[in-house]
């Protein structure tokens, strides 16, 4: 074998080396955060975080109040932003396929999906806290609200597009109008995708905190009015972690256990959904 | 035309019971179907809306600083809350420089993956793999934050900077970048638990544009003799570059953004310094830090406008992410 040969090889055997090496860093980052969670997160994982309310420093104490008060922050971004965004993305895939207003709202809606957070949170402080003067659940809420309507709006358009064009047809042939033929057969047919798109968004924003920051504020202390500030799992795991206060540190690594979970969990469920029904189709 | 329709349909059967019925049955569903189209209609303008909201009441707020400083806060070096004195230059600087330093690691590191996962990996493996490395962007940026925190900046502080103090920071002309105390927290720190955030990002993006490649081109580079390292650089790389560039924009767009995992390791120090082992700052974390302890219009307003600028820097990026990802998509469909 010449010299020119051994060489391009030896390029080749190098860079392919290096890529294999760069995948079991990515996988490494993965293991080495579940892992610290893990480690760090059950050492502290008892029946108390589940029932009682985060205590004051050095004292003992659960994570029961922004457990609570996150699944009713992430229950009110989901009832606000599902209908929203599965009606907008009806709009892009069925009355304006491939009108103007759809690509402007496609590409509108591709720069929200990855616009950064905290200035979501920015906003609803302009547009609520400010205006009503004091901070609350309902701010908390909508902040979430606005981050899950793009990747509602991404994957139901994504999915009704995926319909294939001859059931409509078949519907609008006997005589039905359109707006039953979307909510009777191409709703029916995306069932699955749009619930994905759903999944996703709730993945999305059970660990987001930077818009709660200053819309739901935090609490200490048990409190379901969401006219009031509410605590927060991400919120308290941020407090908590910057904290002096060994507990408080212990409860925060805890709660990012649970939070890593759910999310991922939520993620992996999502995407079996998806992998069945496109299989199905 | 409907009116007109509709008149002789009445003209035609009235007085026949059934005939109406039905024709009230269908009146109902064309009002319906109506309100349907106009209420899809309205949420889809309400995403468009959202947008133009998020940019006027910003600038309303941040109006009292845009007034008193004017284009001066761009360059103004000074945070001082006590005198109201506010700039933004060291808090885009953090973010310009934590943004570099993540993407010159996660745009080598992400692509070299998307190599494996096209060219290397055996097929049964490429889903799952590639599925692991999306969780890594599913993983929310808070647990990016405290692991940083207390995992890695612990084990920079005695391990990778002592080790680049001792070697390069000896080096005249670069040595200034890595002067200083090993902090363990500080711009580095931020810019490395970055990159391990966005890279997911330019990975699996960069992997949905190589499998874009016909495979005929690749197949008439490995027919003439071609290592898979040359059929990469000489064919598909050119041929997915557009969409390689908007993805590596959109993971930038990520950065400039984000929040939480910075705001833990970053140091939260408001000067500028030629070290990145030393803290600084950047302005989603400036944000997060002292937004809720602001007092004084004029200090709420200082902050409001950072977040103008940053979501108007991020807003470009991101625009020209999705344009050059948007005409891959046309090439291709």
């Amino acid at each position: 074998m010449n010299r020119v040969y051994a060489k391009r090889r030896r390029r080749n055997f190098i860079a392919m080396s290096c890529a294999t090496l760069a995948t079991a860093m990515g996988l490494g980052w993965l293991m080495l955060i579940l892992g610290a969670l893990l480690w760090r997160g059950l050492a502290g994982l008892r029946p108390g975080v589940f029932t009682e309310m985060t205590p004051s420093p050095g004292s003992a104490g659960g994570l029961l109040n922004p457990i609570v008060g996150s699944l009713m922050l992430t229950a009110i971004a989901i009832a606000v932003g599902t209908p929203v965004g599965i009606l907008a993305g009806t709009y892009m895939a069925e009355y304006g396929r491939g009108g103007r207003l759809t690509q402007a709202v496609r590409f509108i809606n591709d720069i929200l999906l990855s616009a950064p957070s905290i200035v979501i949170g920015l906003f609803v402080y302009e547009v609520m806290v400010r205006p009503l003067q004091h901070f609350s659940g309902w701010a908390g809420g909508l902040a979430l609200a606005l981050i899950v309507i793009p990747v509602v709006v991404r994957t139901t358009e994504d999915m009704l597009l995926l319909v294939p064009n001859q059931m409509r047809e078949a519907a609008a042939a006997i005589g039905a109008p359109r707006a039953t033929v979307i909510r009777f057969v191409t709703y029916r047919a995306a069932r699955s995708g749009i619930l994905t798109g759903l999944l996703l968004a709730l993945a999305r924003v059970s660990g987001e905190t930077a818009p709660l920051l200053f819309t739901a504020l935090n609490n200490q202390f048990w409190s379901l009015d969401l006219n009031a500030p509410i605590a927060s799992l991400p919120v308290v795991i941020f407090q908590f972690a910057m904290s002096p206060y060994d507990d408080w540190q212990q409860l925060a690594w805890t709660g990012a256990l649970l939070i890593t979970f759910a999310v991922l969990a939520t993620n992996i469920l999502a995407r079996l959904l998806s992998s069945r029904g496109s299989a199905k189709s | 035309m409907t009116d007109i329709a509709t008149t002789k349909a009445t003209a035609a059967l009235s007085g026949d019971h059934a005939a109406a019925a039905r024709h009230a049955m269908l009146n109902r569903l064309r009002i319906g179907d109506r309100l349907f189209g106009l209420l899809t209609r309205s949420a889809a303008i309400a995403v468009l809306a959202v947008l133009g909201a998020v940019i006027v009441s910003l600038a309303s707020g941040a109006s009292p600083a845009l007034a008193r400083y004017g284009f001066g806060f761009l360059t103004s070096l000074s945070w001082n809350p006590v005198t109201e004195e506010f700039g933004a230059l060291p808090a885009i600087y953090g973010t310009l420089v934590t943004s570099a330093i993540a993407m010159l690691i996660a745009v080598p590191a992400g692509i070299l993956i998307a190599i494996f996962l096209t060219e290397i990996c055996p097929i049964p493996l490429r889903r799952p793999i590639g599925i692991a490395i999306e969780l890594l962007a599913g993983v929310p940026s808070i647990i990016y934050g405290i692991w940083g925190l207390f995992v890695l900046a612990p084990f920079l502080q005695v391990t990778l900077q002592p080790l680049l103090i001792h070697s390069l920071g000896n080096i005249p002309g670069i040595g200034g970048m890595f002067a200083g105390p090993p902090y363990g927290i500080g711009v580095m720190t931020a810019g490395l638990i970055l990159a391990i955030m966005v890279l997911p990002f330019v990975a699996s993006i960069s992997r949905d544009v190589f499998t874009a490649v016909p495979a005929v081109l690749k197949e008439a580079g490995y027919g003439v003799g071609c290592t898979t390292w040359e059929v990469f650089g000489k064919i598909v790389l050119p041929y997915a570059r557009a969409g390689v560039v908007g993805g590596v924009m959109l993971s930038l767009g990520r950065a400039l953004g984000e929040t939480m995992a910075v705001t833990f390791v970053i140091g939260n120090a408001r000067r500028i310094s030629g070290s990145i082992l030393a803290p600084g700052t950047t302005i989603s974390a400036i944000i997060a830090n002292e937004f809720t302890e602001a007092d004084g219009e004029l200090y709420t307003a200082s902050l409001i406008e950072l977040g103008l600028i940053l979501f108007i820097i991020s807003l470009i990026v991101l625009a020209v992410a999705r344009y050059l990802l948007m005409r891959i998509e046309q090439k291709r469909g």
